[in-house]
């Protein structure tokens, strides 16, 4: 166990060096930032090259990147246009969306899970169908229509919740935007649990546990569920990133200054320090997610040894 | 039926989110008639750190506007400059003026405002070393090419041209003759600066002290600032509200659902999508008023394709293929106006600004534009390329209608192409080093309500923002006339001659005229937007 996570903890490194590299490059593609700061008119020529060589933009690329790599293991991110270090945009931003993230994916561990289970018991029953169809229509329709539409009728029609999040983003506010972020995820972790239950319940090991003459209750929480959850675990696993760092939509539509915003701002503005500080902690959470997954893996399924 | 139980507690789950959730709700403004009421209104997160100099957008703007009064300031109504902090400022050769303050006026930590806090906030904006954006606005005053070289640093700590004479006056020596300059003075960039911005800079930028009606209560970068009014305020344009809150929104969207599920007071950017809307949703609660904007197309004039002679009839043609009218009608929902010249209403006839003085060239005729582009020559290359960025502003959608129209009127389908760049800043590097081939789409904000600054920044030969590199001399000759004239009505009467000569050459394509458009809830009322599109604050009022 130990050699294998030393291993998996190596392997890391390219892929961080590598993914770091690629942003890096793709955002200085995107041309000279600092016209952008002076509006519709240009910037004066000697407060530009003052600036680039503040922000060091003067330098090739390779050293730029290489100056940048040095300044962040040693926990210096850099500072965006605006004059904030993104260390400090971080320290906002990520608590929010960590909130957001953690709403997001309980709402998927009990509804999806618990909507999984009750449907693939029952498969071909009704309730089956109609939670079947309902996963396909929320499946089919973006996000950015769920968001707008909860929006306007709890928001605006009803008055039911405040249509946008204040800037302390408590977690009752987060609720809806969190149902909102998760309602696709959800969807797939009823459809992969309700399948993978359906799948079990004819497997051996269930027949015996029931032939032991054990409570139904705990055949199905012990034996069933716990081996059907290895498929779920990996999505769930691998959406944490993927909620983190696609909850732009939703975070603009909800007005959640999290890492969603950050990152567009960060884009529009081109403001290399920003968009490459965020994307490095948001892949450092994908690979970490990632590494607990797998181990979770010998946790739930006893056949699993990891060597 | 465990199962169905299961069902029962993940209905329960969502239904107990949704009554957690209306906790929330109700506006945060009290206080009734009596002047305490607060403002809730939108904002967006300031591009530049928060100082005088720096910032050049609606969003620091408006802070700046609470917080700060300097030497003029612009009337809300009619953009006129006028003595706010200056008690007087003199000339007699439009070279050398002699300022003097009013006596009294303080800033909000005690601080005496004295002639030596405009000086100092002067020097410190022009100054290389400390990034200011706007430091080009100190540029006509002497020493500037000391403190601000083009290349290499600073050869001096301060503009030779400023002198302190005593508490309550100072000297300015301009280094050409600038006889409407003193009514540059409203913009926020001269605004006095109290000793604590540079003793403690970065305390000072996390809660700006200034000496404006109102004072920063508290700032949460990126997010809310409370401002509140400031009792020991000097001014006669006291607040006539408790205070404001900024509340940064996400997506100027967001912030006009706020405001209609009564969350938020006023929003100042309707978005192009509510547009359509914003008249049935607010009724007369809806404001769209003109701000010194314009939107025009500029030439590559370092292209001799584009400069060589008998061009001007071609873009004079492409001026007249373009059906100003029904795109500001459909595209803008009446938000731009037909442009007829090359400044803006908000100036006024008494400012410069004069309809209709583009003439013909700026109307619709489809027939005569197709001939005028075919005695030039017909359009380089055989296709006009427009370029605009794609990321801000929905710039694609009139880009496309403004080909469509030329497309049409010249009866040829590839007359016309759109050309889209990823964002605005790299569109705006390619357009500043002349990297475009083709028209681009440029906009100009005004800088003061000044003919002078429509027109000579943009069109004076090697200007600083003369991005299409356009030259002319008699151009050039009249902008030094008008800008020596010490009579302001024939200084005018001059810009506007050089103007005619813009239209002759057709030199950018004038398209419309930006306005300014805000929504605000019934709580509030007196809502305006003064010239530059920012909210006037201190005139709300709160009932």
């Amino acid at each position: 166990m130990g050699r294998y996570v030393i291993r998996r903890l190596l392997q890391m490194i390219p892929v961080f060096f590598g993914a770091t590299l690629l942003i890096f490059l793709m955002v200085n593609v995107m041309g000279d930032p600092i016209a952008g700061l002076c509006g519709d008119r240009k910037c004066d020529p000697a407060t530009a090259t003052q600036l680039k060589k503040e922000f060091g933009l003067d330098k090739p690329v390779w050293q730029q990147y290489a100056t940048y790599m040095g300044n962040v293991f040693t926990g210096d991110f850099g500072t965006a246009f605006n004059g904030q270090k993104v260390t400090e945009l971080m320290s906002t931003a990520f608590p929010l969306t960590i909130r957001l993230t953690l709403v997001a994916i309980v709402f998927e561990i009990v509804i999806g899970i618990s909507l999984g289970v009750v449907t693939g018991l029952r498969r071909g029953r009704p309730v089956d169908t109609v939670v079947l169809l309902l996963t396909l229509v929320v499946i089919a329709i973006p996000t950015f229509v769920t968001g707008l539409l909860l929006q306007l009728l709890l928001g605006v029609e009803w008055g039911v919740i405040k249509p946008s999040v204040s800037s302390e983003a408590p977690v009752n506010e987060l609720l809806i935007p969190g149902l909102v972020l998760a309602s696709v995820s959800l969807a797939y972790v009823t459809r992969l649990t309700r399948t993978s239950i359906a799948e079990n319940r004819r497997a051996d090991y269930v027949r015996t546990a029931i032939a032991k003459g054990l409570p139904r209750r705990r055949v199905i929480t012990r034996h069933l569920l716990r081996n059907s959850l290895i498929p779920v675990v990996t999505f769930i696993g691998t959406d944490i990133g993927a909620l983190m760092g696609g909850a732009i939509v939703t975070e603009r539509i909800f007005n959640i200054h999290g890492v969603g915003f950050q990152l567009y701002q960060g884009i529009l503005r081109q403001s290399t320090q920003t968009v490459v500080g965020f994307v490095t902690v948001l892949v450092l959470v994908f690979l970490v997610a990632n590494l607990i997954v797998d181990l979770l893996y010998a946790v739930l399924d006893p056949r699993i040894r990891y060597a | 039926m465990r199962g169905a139980t299961h069902a029962k507690w993940a209905a329960c789950a969502v239904t107990v989110a949704l009554a957690a959730t209306a906790c929330g709700g109700g506006g945060d403004s009290g206080g009734g008639g009596d002047g305490s009421g607060i403002v809730g209104s939108s904002w967006g997160d300031p591009q530049n750190p928060l100082e005088p100099a720096n910032t050049n957008e609606v969003q620091g703007g408006k802070v700046l506007d609470m917080i700060f009064r300097g030497l003029m300031r612009y009337d809300p109504k009619t953009g006129e400059a006028k003595n706010m902090i200056a008690e007087k400022i003199d000339t007699k050769d439009s070279q050398n003026f002699t300022v003097k303050i009013k006596d009294g006026w303080k800033f909000s930590n005690g601080e005496k405002v004295t002639a030596k806090s405009f000086v100092d906030a002067w020097n410190y904006g022009a100054h290389l070393k400390n990034n200011q954006k706007n430091a080009y606005f100190f540029g006509y005053i002497e020493g500037y090419e000391d403190v601000h070289p083009e290349k290499g640093d600073a050869k001096a700590d301060k503009l030779s041209g400023l002198k302190v004479v005593d508490d309550t006056s100072f000297t300015v020596k301009l280094t050409q003759k600038f006889s409407t300059w003193p009514k540059t003075l409203g913009y926020p960039a001269f605004a006095p600066l109290p000793k604590a911005f540079y003793d403690d800079h970065d305390a000072w930028l996390a809660k700006p002290v200034g000496n404006g009606p109102y004072t920063v209560d508290s700032y949460d970068k990126g997010s809310k600032m409370s401002l509140r009014k400031w009792d020991g305020y000097k001014g006669d344009d006291k607040a006539e509200n408790g205070g404001v809150d900024l509340k940064v929104y996400t997506d100027n969207n967001t912030a006009y659902t706020d405001l209609m599920a009564g969350n938020l007071d006023l929003v100042d950017d309707v978005p192009a999508s509510q547009l359509k809307n914003a008249k049935s949703d607010l009724g007369d609660r809806y404001i769209n008023t003109p701000a010194g904007i314009i939107q025009t197309l500029a030439f590559p004039f370092y292209d001799s394709k584009w400069s060589k002679d008998g061009m001007e009839k071609v873009r004079q043609g492409l001026s007249m293929a373009i059906n100003r009218e029904q795109i500001t009608e459909t595209i803008f929902q009446k938000t731009r106006t037909p442009a007829t010249d090359w400044t803006s209403p908000v100036l006024g006839e008494a400012g410069g600004y004069k309809s209709g003085l583009c003439g013909d060239p700026c109307k619709y005729d489809a027939a005569k534009a197709k001939k005028l582009v075919a005695d030039g020559g017909g359009i380089p290359g055989g296709t006009l390329k427009i370029t605009y960025n794609a990321d801000t502003g929905s710039h694609k959608e009139w880009v496309d209608a403004v080909c469509n129209s030329i497309n049409k009127a010249l009866g040829n389908d590839k007359s016309c192409v759109a050309s889209p760049i990823g964002t605005f800043a790299d569109f705006r590097s390619k357009a500043s080093q002349q990297k475009l081939d083709g028209a681009w789409r440029a906009g100009w904000q005004m800088d003061y309500p000044l003919i002078q600054n429509f027109l000579q920044p943009l069109y004076y030969t090697d200007a600083s923002s003369n991005d299409g590199k356009w030259s002319d001399k008699k151009f050039d000759d009249l902008i030094d006339k008008a800008n020596a004239e010490t009579d302001t009505k024939k200084a005018v009467s001059t810009f506007q001659d050089a103007e005619k000569v813009l239209a002759d050459q057709m030199a950018v394509i004038p398209l419309w005229y930006q306005n300014g458009s805000a929504g605000y809830s019934d709580k509030v009322s007196d809502v305006a937007l003064n010239q530059f599109s920012v909210p006037v604050y201190n005139e709300i009022k709160v009932s």
